[in-house]
């Protein structure tokens, strides 16, 4: 296969980010923003183009999909270790590119009408075209290091359009949130890659995941802690995965995050960069797997499967519908989390794996609906909060069939693409680990309550009185969340499982009725139950809150993780460990450091009178220099 | 002579060559035209700076007191990009102040000439071809010192330099003949081979290096630096800095890895120490000087104390990092003396003081100065911290790690008064600032290059592995 255009994917959103963030200035507004969509648009098609041609053209060799790099040594360390840049293709990657591709172009057509008017447009249309470049660049790596790099170029262009409304406090806060705490995580990916690198000798994915390869198990008998370093190294990088994908405890960015533009939250902070995780492990699935025969992949099923259920019950309480949707996303990673942990290797045993990177596709399609469809709410309301929204359905009839699309798409109603994908993560939960199943059918039906929560609450409910009459969201918002709904229904028609498997041979699925059919009941009750509570104007739900009191508020203050953390950070490490060491610094480190500067100047003053001016003193200086040296050498320098 | 050795004699000859022909010019052009003479001398001399770069055969002439290779061949080439740019950055200077007096012929003729003393000083085969070459660099360089007649303080340089090279050239002249009394010749390879540690030797090498360690200024034999460089014009202050020291940097180093090498254990403490002792001086002068050019001169008697870091190895690691360093701080410091020669020629302003605020008014000038001093410091990426970064390594592996402390410590020291420019220059307000002007042509094609030689040296590798075979010659 042919590999030269790909690079051009990634090549042109860079090649935008460069135009409008040198010459934003000179730019106009408008225009900018036709530079940014023709940029994602062409490589949206080369991404497509590339996925036709491998999956359908010359992809298979043998019925196995074969993996494609092209990449130069960039730096050298030794003939084996070295690090590379360059492009990987295989059913993953080919399936990510045209993830982010289209959540990408649809998202950068609605935000020119979104962002209309504001200052910052054409920065903000840089900023995205600097993270659809990293997030490129992330999904095409080679290997760890290189996929590291644009991990952390993804964690910075998600840290600026998170901190895009600059003058606002909050935005700053949540920025900086963002930032740190994933660059935490990202610490823990650092060193598992360094482990990895001290022990097999390569950073390379093609060799770390060869499954006959004695690299991974040549070191398998260096433990540490009874464990193998290798298992080690990567339960450290899953910390980075974590950390990305918003895994317990890592989560607590991900809500903060919202303070960016609604566009933005859509495509990072749904579609495209917390998957980065998952697509980690994935990445490195046939090493979790083979490594200490997949312990490690049990940590991530059991993260998984908590993160899912402590996000849904956290989303029932929000009333700030973007809040729901973030901690939807954490719920629906989780999701996928369990099902990688979850997942043979060979054939069918492969369903976890393959169930993950469906649900990763859907979820794709219809969280990024769901968040430009609240966007296109908070256009016309200018308010983030339930309470300020009802009967909006007169208003908006496009965002409210879009809407109800997606939510019974992410509720699991067949035949919407959630249904599908769900439905074979229950499968793969339900042959390997029956507790977690009942955690996955249990997460499903909270999942479709809290959706059709905040659906009947905006949509329905009571009938606010606006003092702006809201209206329909203009023509290029409108038209992203309607190819999105189109695709957000056909997207589980897709034989997901013949093209993307653990072992890229692929395989046949059949819907397992009775699993569906659970799985469908559990959604449909909790659709119910939203019914009942929110369709109508009652006080139902306030009852049932007093009547979990407690509960609910622990719950609505998401489990006081924010406050457990920064009582660690400010009391504990603050206080205990940062402060001493600030007052060490202050007086021994920086006053020894003061006391040499200050000598050296009052030494300097001194001795400026030995520059006189005077040749005279000149030519004895010089004299005598030669004479003590010479006499030095001669008399004292006897040997 | 047969042509082969004319060519091995090439940049020798053209040079010569350029001077006669501008000394015919001097004579035919008229007096209305002599600003000319500076284009003519310009063109001529890039002519000759491109021709350096073609290869040339090694060997030696007269019975081997001249020889050259391809390192010293290349320095050469090196000398003459410093001179060009140089050229370039006085031009102006040149027509604005010189060609009234009839005197800008005078000026290249000089700086010529010198020029040519070091081809002879570098390719040396015997010290009387040495000694000849460092003198005939010498002496017309203190006429250039005390080339603004006019001022006083010009004529003091002139008069003290004259007289402080005759002085340490006088003691390298008796240092030379103790080295013949012990060995019975003069020329390098026998003396390499007759060569032991006598007290006699000892004061004869002793006596030597102090010549030339009055040319690259090491303490303590440094004093004369900073009143010259005050004194003088711009352009020789920064030849003297850059140029005559670079060479003479060059010629030391192949005398103390060749000719010398059965003293190494002498040299070896003794560079030890002077350099801790150049590094140190240098640096704590260079602290409180608000003279520009005084502070470059301090700042460049301690990048002289760093450059001995590489000269104490003996090895080919260390050559190559002495002639990589002293490439890069070429560039730098014409950088620097490009920026203080633009900025005095306009407005006759050399103090630290008057260029507060310099950032706002001439944000492009002074950038190039940040990139200069950036380099000078060590800073990352620039090309100055490859320089110090290599030169450091080349003594680390000899074992030097205590020097290698000291000289870390130094370039503490060193950065703080680097700063000091630049908070000047970007951060201070100042009450006059120098008001924008626009540089003339040369001026600019002067610092263009030297900031692209900064940023190209510093992240193209190749040219170190390109020097690191050259030195093969010199292990």
């Amino acid at each position: 296969m042919n590999l030269n255009y790909i690079f051009l994917i990634p090549l042109i959103p860079l090649i935008v980010f460069l135009v409008l963030g040198i010459f934003s200035q000179k730019i106009k507004a408008g225009i900018s923003g036709y530079i940014g969509v023709l940029g994602i648009a062409i490589s949206t098609i080369l991404s497509y183009f590339a996925a036709w041609q491998y999956f359908m053209v010359e992809g298979k060799l043998n019925g196995v999909y074969q993996t494609f790099t092209e990449k130069t040594v960039w730096i050298h360390f030794t003939e084996s270790l070295h690090i590379d840049m360059g492009v990987l293709i295989d059913p993953i990657s080919v399936m990510m590119l045209v993830v982010v591709s289209t959540v990408s172009l649809m998202v950068n057509i609605y935000s020119r009408g979104y962002m209309k008017g504001d200052d910052g447009f054409t920065r903000f249309f840089a900023y995205l075209s600097l993270f659809t470049f990293s997030m490129y660049g992330l999904v095409l790596a080679t290997n760890l290091f290189q996929i590291y790099i644009f991990w952390e170029l993804v964690g910075v262009s998600s840290f600026l359009l998170i901190g895009y409304y600059y003058t606002k406090t909050s935005a700053i806060a949540a920025a900086k949130k963002a930032f740190i705490v994933t660059r935490f995580a990202d610490f823990g990916f650092l060193i598992g890659i360094f482990i990895i690198g001290y022990y097999t000798n390569t950073f390379d994915f093609q060799t770390l995941n060869d499954p006959e390869g004695s690299i991974l198990t040549s070191w398998a008998s260096t433990s540490f802690m009874g464990l193998s370093v290798l298992a080690w190294a990567l339960i450290l990088i899953f910390m980075g995965g974590a950390g990305k994908s918003a895994m317990f405890p890592l989560h607590i960015w991900l809500p903060d995050a919202m303070e960016g533009p609604t566009p933005v939250s859509a495509l990072i902070h749904a579609a495209t960069m917390v998957v980065a995780g998952v697509y980690l492990v994935a990445r490195l699935f046939p090493m979790f797997y083979i490594v200490e025969e997949g312990f490690v992949l049990h940590i991530v099923a059991y993260v998984g499967a908590f993160s899912a259920l402590f996000a849904a019950i956290i989303a029932i309480t929000q009333t700030d519908i973007k809040r729901v949707l973030a901690f939807s996303t954490m719920s629906q990673l989780g999701y996928m989390m369990m099902a990688l942990g979850l997942s043979g290797y060979d054939g069918h045993e492969g369903v976890g794996f393959m169930a993950s990177m469906f649900h990763l596709f859907t979820h794709a399609m219809f969280k990024a609906l769901l968040f430009l469809g609240a966007g296109s709410v908070i256009h016309a309301v200018h308010s983030n909060l339930l309470q300020d929204m009802g009967g909006l359905r007169k208003y908006m009839p496009v965002t409210n069939i879009t809407f109800l699309i997606a939510a019974l798409a992410i509720a699991g109603v067949p035949p919407l693409a959630g249904f599908w994908s769900k439905d074979e993560i229950l499968v793969a939960a339900y042959e390997n680990n029956q507790f977690l199943y009942l955690i996955g059918v249990f997460v499903a039906g909270l999942t479709a309550f809290y959706i059709f929560r905040i659906y009947f609450g905006i949509f329905w409910g009571k009938d606010t009185s606006y003092k702006h009459s809201p209206h329909e969201s203009p023509g290029s918002m409108v038209i992203p969340l309607v190819v999105l709904a189109v695709l957000s229904m056909v997207a589980g028609f897709v034989p997901f499982s013949e093209f993307i498997s653990a072992d890229k041979a692929g395989f046949d699925t059949h819907i397992n009725v009775p699993l569906a059919v659970i799985a469908t009941g559990a959604g449909a009750v909790g659709i119910l139950m939203a019914w009942i509570f929110y369709k109508k104007e009652n006080d139902l739900a306030s009852r049932f809150a007093n009547a979990f009191g407690v509960f609910y508020k622990c719950t609505s203050r998401k489990f006081y993780f924010d406050e457990i953390y920064l009582f660690m950070a400010r009391t504990i490490f603050f206080k205990n460990v940062a402060a001493p060491i600030a007052w060490f610094d202050k007086k021994f480190v920086d006053g020894t450091m003061e006391g040499i500067g200050n000598k050296t100047v009052v030494i300097s003053e001194k001795i400026k009178g030995i520059q006189s001016g005077k040749l005279q003193d000149y030519a004895f200086g010089l004299i005598a220099g030669f004479v003590v040296i010479a006499f030095m050498f001669i008399y004292l320098w006897t040997n | 002579m047969d042509l082969n050795s004319f060519f091995l004699m090439r940049h020798e000859m053209i040079l010569l060559g350029i001077i006669l022909l501008l000394i015919v010019a001097e004579i035919i052009v008229a007096d209305s035209k002599k600003s000319s003479i500076v284009n003519l001398a310009l063109l001529l001399f890039g002519i000759h700076t491109l021709s350096g770069f073609f290869p040339l055969q090694e060997s030696s002439l007269f019975g081997g007191m001249f020889r050259s290779n391809d390192l010293i061949h290349f320095f050469k080439s090196v000398l003459n990009l410093g001179v060009f740019i140089l050229l370039l950055q006085a031009a102006d200077w040149i027509k604005e102040k010189v060609v009234e007096n009839d005197r800008s012929t005078e000026f290249f003729i000089l700086l010529f000439a010198s020029l040519l003393g070091m081809y002879f000083m570098i390719s040396a085969g015997d010290f009387l071809m040495f000694y000849i070459g460092l003198e005939l660099s010498t002496l017309p360089v203190a006429a250039l010192a005390a080339f603004e007649i006019m001022q006083r303080k010009s004529s003091e340089a002139g008069i003290k330099l004259i007289l402080s090279a005759a002085l340490a050239s006088g003691v390298s002249l008796f240092g030379i003949s103790m080295l013949y009394a012990t060995t019975g010749s003069i020329y390098f390879d026998q003396i390499v081979l007759g060569l032991t540690e006598t007290n006699l030797s000892i004061l004869g090498f002793v006596l030597f290096f102090t010549g030339l360690a009055f040319k690259i200024s090491l303490v303590p034999f440094h004093f004369w630096t900073a009143d010259v460089y005050e004194g003088a014009p711009i352009s020789i202050a920064s030849y003297l800095s850059v140029i005559s020291k670079g060479a003479a940097v060059f010629i030391l180093m192949i005398l103390l890895f060749s000719v010398l090498k059965p003293l190494m254990h002498i040299w070896e403490n003794l560079v030890y120490g002077i350099a801790l002792a150049t590094m140190f001086t240098g640096n704590l002068f260079a602290l409180r000087q608000q003279n520009m050019k005084r502070f470059l001169a301090f700042s460049s008697i301690a990048q002289a104390g760093f450059i001995l870091l590489g000269l104490i190895t003996g090895t080919q690691l260390g050559t190559t990092t002495v002639v990589y360093f002293v490439l890069i701080y070429i560039f730098s410091n014409l950088a620097a003396f490009g920026v203080v020669q633009a900025i005095s020629l306009k407005t006759g302003k050399e103090n630290l003081s008057d260029y507060e605020g310099l950032y706002r008014t001439n944000p492009k000038l002074s950038l190039v100065m940040m990139l200069a001093l950036f380099s000078l410091a060590g800073i990352p990426p620039v090309a100055g911290f490859f320089g110090k970064f290599f030169l450091f390594t080349a003594a680390a592996s000899k074992g030097y790690y205590l020097l290698v402390f000291l000289a870390v410590v130094n370039v503490t020291i060193s950065l703080y008064y680097y700063l000091l420019v630049i908070r000047a220059i970007f951060l201070r307000k100042g009450t006059d600032p120098i008001p924008f002007f626009k540089n003339k042509l040369y001026m600019r094609l002067g610092l263009i290059i030297t900031v692209l030689g900064i940023l190209i040296l510093g992240l193209y590798s190749p040219l170190y592995d390109y020097i690191y075979q050259l030195s093969a010659a010199f292990k």
